[in-house]
């Protein structure tokens, strides 16, 4: 840290703190098909404090040692969603998690989040994601003229739907549902998340259209409340409540 | 090669960006280019809050705002911009609020507001309760609620698209915006994006700085890029160190924090900011409230083993009201530093934050090509740009409102043009000089390494032209930078391919902060005072005789090829408000 003084005086203290490092492996699953087809799983040794975040460790093979390994990130402190992947059979952030959280002692797996396209190493094709969050309309509907001021809502209103507008669209979420996974035309988690965001807005009156079309083959019925995406979210967001919420809603049409 | 044609081009899809996008999408068809999804953008880390004098929940007015945002600029700030600003906050927020975005509500079901640093009643009197908030992820509703209303509007993005070059064209003896050329990240290629109107609302450059609140992408790459192509840089020696940043790592902790009564304490538990600022206390401006902060460090009073920092303490705050009001950041203290902020106090220091500088504009979003000439076609944005709204010193709150004002008002301007004007001739060979940098740094052999060059960068940056600076610090700075510069010429990269290549897309990223940091550099070294975010030990007031202006940097390139920065002035707007001096 640095505050430069104009008569600086550097009193050089010896200093005798213990190293902070360990050795940690992250064992990477590397696809690139520029190169090959195959996908393969690469081990990097890496010294690192283990107070560090996955994501700095990735940094540091990339900055030291392979600049071609390739993922996603930009805030670094679990807020854009950018670095959801696959760490150690879990989906998390890789900003989020912090090494000595996950067992340094055995090598760390880390791999593209699953039922999306994998476009190189740790990226895949979020396109599709994104589709089913945008046929959801997740945007404000209502009818008649606007008010001159803002809508009133409670803060009781205002409360019911808090949980679910914390979603970051990182996909931790959808990606791990064993029923994305097996049919990509599911709408999965972070969608309904998104819909029910609105539908529980009293200010909205886009509910019904937004409840057909969850009612689909492909909408909320598919859930099968393995909770997979309630630990996978990185904001603590009760996913499969929220799902059930929604089909609630849609057996009473009351929300 | 592709070559695309818009009316309207906007180059980033932070709040500025998509802002503008909602506007100038129902007037002329458009495209957004972004480096990131739209939803990765920075202005999701937004925590505290948006200003306004809605007046909901005590009395205040747009007139207050006016002057407080002035003060807080250090007087700096042009002043109808200013003016602008604080009136069209209120419409601003409604038409967010309307837009959907989940505001926090009062008892009446109104948008609750909250206090926040350097906002006072009538001039200066007390702490007002001005921002207007959604939990502590303000800036994330913003950013949500945007990208909804772009998804109902049918906004069109180009997602990762990397934008490398503003293409200029002279017509009749005034250049003018033709367009842009992109580099697109999962294949490179190259493509060429022709326009009649070209935004620029690519946010700001804090990576050139180690400990940063700013994102790995925020590197500047929009005022690179106008600035290589002649466009003058303003008032680049302003940058706003935050003062509650997470220890070491620089994580944004709110405003709002202190707004809803957490003190700073330094290590003998005193509430040290009672000495510098005995009116708003925590709650003074962050300029200030930061050099306190190195003050107590500096003086022996920092916390610590190393004394290197001082603590943020929200113990005496109820739980239910963290959680109710401060979820996100009081997550960040346990998930980063395993520090549980009910019981303990978190240890913070100041962050590299907010550039107040950047490309400039009017106050219809026009860029400037010098103090008066309006580039045609051309336009800009948010942190990107400098209006100049925060002058020497951006009062929190005041950048979620820029970016709605003046992202709003150069979507409409731009689109307006767009609909009156032709487009501009593509110079020949548009994309050559972005092929020809790809090219180089695909192809180049040289020893030198991304990530050495940029890591010392930001050791120079923070050790030289932080918080305090001397005529020594930054000739350090200038002369390394120079260095680094001439290091750059020889990096090389090891990702040779086409597909989703970030190890070109850094280097590439870096070239810009390394220009950005000269420019900054050289700036703060001729401003001989001190002023707002920037503050010479060697020159410790404030010279209105000498500097009351604005500074002006362009690149000038000579016939040998040799590059140097020239700096100009640019007199400062003043409408009501006579300079005075600043306590808080």
């Amino acid at each position: 840290m640095a505050t430069p003084t104009m008569d600086k005086v550097d009193d050089a203290k010896p200093a005798a703190v213990p190293s902070p490092y360990i050795t940690v492996t992250f064992r990477i699953r590397r696809f690139n098909p520029e190169i090959s087809a195959e996908a393969e799983w690469q081990d990097f040794p890496i010294e690192i404090d283990p107070k560090e975040r996955v994501l700095d460790g990735l940094h540091k093979i990339k900055w030291e040692t392979d600049g071609t390994l390739t993922f996603r990130r930009s805030c670094a402190h679990g807020i854009c969603g950018s670095d959801a992947m696959r760490i150690n059979g879990k989906n998390r952030l890789a900003c989020k998690t912090l090494i000595k959280d996950i067992n340094p002692e055995k090598p760390i797996t880390i791999e593209a989040i699953k039922g999306l396209t994998v476009l190189k190493d740790l990226v895949v094709d979020m396109d599709p994601f994104f589709q089913a969050y945008r046929d959801v309309m997740p945007f404000l509907i209502t009818k008649g003229n606007e008010p001159t001021r803002e809508r009133l809502q409670s803060a009781e209103d205002r409360e019911r739907f808090d949980d679910t507008t914390k979603c970051i669209l990182c996909a931790a979420c959808t990606s791990s549902c064993p029923v994305f996974w097996n049919d990509g035309q599911y709408f999965g988690p972070a969608a309904i998340v998104n819909a029910h965001r609105f539908i529980f807005d009293s200010r909205d009156e886009g509910g019904e259209q937004r409840l057909e079309i969850l009612n689909d083959k492909d909408g909320v019925w598919r859930c099968r409340t393995t909770f997979n995406c309630t630990d996978a979210c990185p904001r603590g967001i009760e996913v499969t409540k929220a799902i059930q919420e929604v089909k609630r809603a849609l057996i009473t049409r009351r929300f | 090669m592709k070559i695309h044609k818009y009316d309207t081009v906007i180059v980033g899809a932070g709040g500025a960006g998509m802002r503008a996008a909602i506007e100038s999408t129902k007037r002329s068809r458009t495209a957004v280019l972004t480096k990131l999804y739209p939803t990765r953008s920075h202005t999701g880390a937004a925590q505290g809050g948006m200003a306004a004098a809605l007046a909901n929940v005590e009395e205040d007015n747009w007139e207050w705002h006016t002057f407080d945002t002035i003060k807080g600029g250090d007087y700096l700030v042009d002043q109808d911009a200013a003016e602008i600003l604080a009136k069209e906050a209120i419409d601003s927020v409604l038409d967010l609020e309307k837009m959907g975005l989940p505001f926090n509500r009062t008892p009446d079901g109104t948008i609750d507001q909250r206090r926040f640093g350097g906002h006072s009643r009538n001039h200066g009197e007390a702490p007002v309760r001005r921002s207007c908030y959604a939990s502590d992820r303000t800036g994330h509703m913003i950013l949500q609620t945007l990208y909804q209303n772009c998804v109902k509007e049918g906004v069109e993005f180009f997602n990762e698209f990397y934008v490398l070059d503003l293409l200029m064209q002279e017509v009749d003896g005034v250049r003018k915006s033709a367009g842009v050329v992109a580099y697109e990240l999962a294949t490179g290629e190259i493509h060429v994006f022709q326009a009649k109107a070209v935004i620029f609302a690519s946010g700001g450059t804090g990576k050139f700085f180690k400990v940063t609140s700013n994102a790995h992408t925020l590197t500047g790459d929009g005022q690179a890029a106008a600035y290589r192509r002649g466009l003058p840089l303003e008032d680049m020696e302003f940058f706003q160190f935050h003062p509650t940043g997470i220890w070491r790592m620089g994580i944004l902790l709110t405003e709002g924090a202190r707004g809803e009564g957490g003190i700073l304490r330094n290590k003998d538990g005193e509430r040290f900011m009672e000495k510098y600022a005995p009116v708003m206390k925590d709650l003074a401006s962050r300029d200030v409230v930061s050099r306190s902060i190195y003050t107590e460090i500096r003086e022996g009073r920092g916390c610590g083993p190393e004394g290197d920092h001082v603590f943020l303490d929200l113990t005496h705050l109820p739980p239910e009201q963290l959680d109710a009001k401060l979820p996100d950041i009081t997550e960040f203290a346990r998930t980063y530093l395993g520090i549980e902020p009910y019981t303990d106090p978190i240890p913070i220091q100041p962050t590299a934050h907010y550039a107040m500088g950047g490309i400039p504009t009017n106050v219809r979003g026009e860029v400037l090509a010098d103090n008066t000439t309006v580039v045609p076609g051309l336009y800009a944005a948010g942190e990107v740009a400098c209006v100049s709204v925060h002058g020497a010193n951006r009062l929190g709150t005041n950048s979620l409102l820029d970016i709605n004002v003046f992202g709003k008002r150069a979507g409409i301007a731009a689109a307006e043009y767009s609909a009156a004007n032709d487009y501009v001739e593509l110079p020949e060979d548009p994309a050559s000089l972005v092929v020809s940098q790809v090219e180089r740094l695909r192809s180049n052999t040289g020893s030198e390494r991304v990530h050495d060059i940029r890591r010392e960068l930001q050791e120079t940056m923070d050790a030289n032209v932080m918080v305090f600076r001397t005529e020594q610090t930054i000739k350090t700075a200038v002369e390394k930078i120079g260095e680094l510069r001439e290091r750059y010429l020889n990096v090389s990269i090891q990702d040779k391919g086409k597909r989703f290549n970030t190890d070109l897309l850094e280097a590439i990223e870096l070239g810009n902060l390394l220009d950005l940091a000269e420019v900054m550099a050289v700036s703060a070294l001729a401003r001989k005072e001190s002023r707002g975010g920037h503050y010479r030990e060697d020159f410790p007031n404030r010279d209105d005789v000498n500097f009351m202006r604005h500074t002006m940097a362009y690149r000038e390139v000579g016939d040998d090829g040799t590059q140097s920065i020239r700096l100009d002035y640019k007199p400062v707007v003043q409408t009501r408000y006579q300079p005075m001096e600043r306590k808080y």
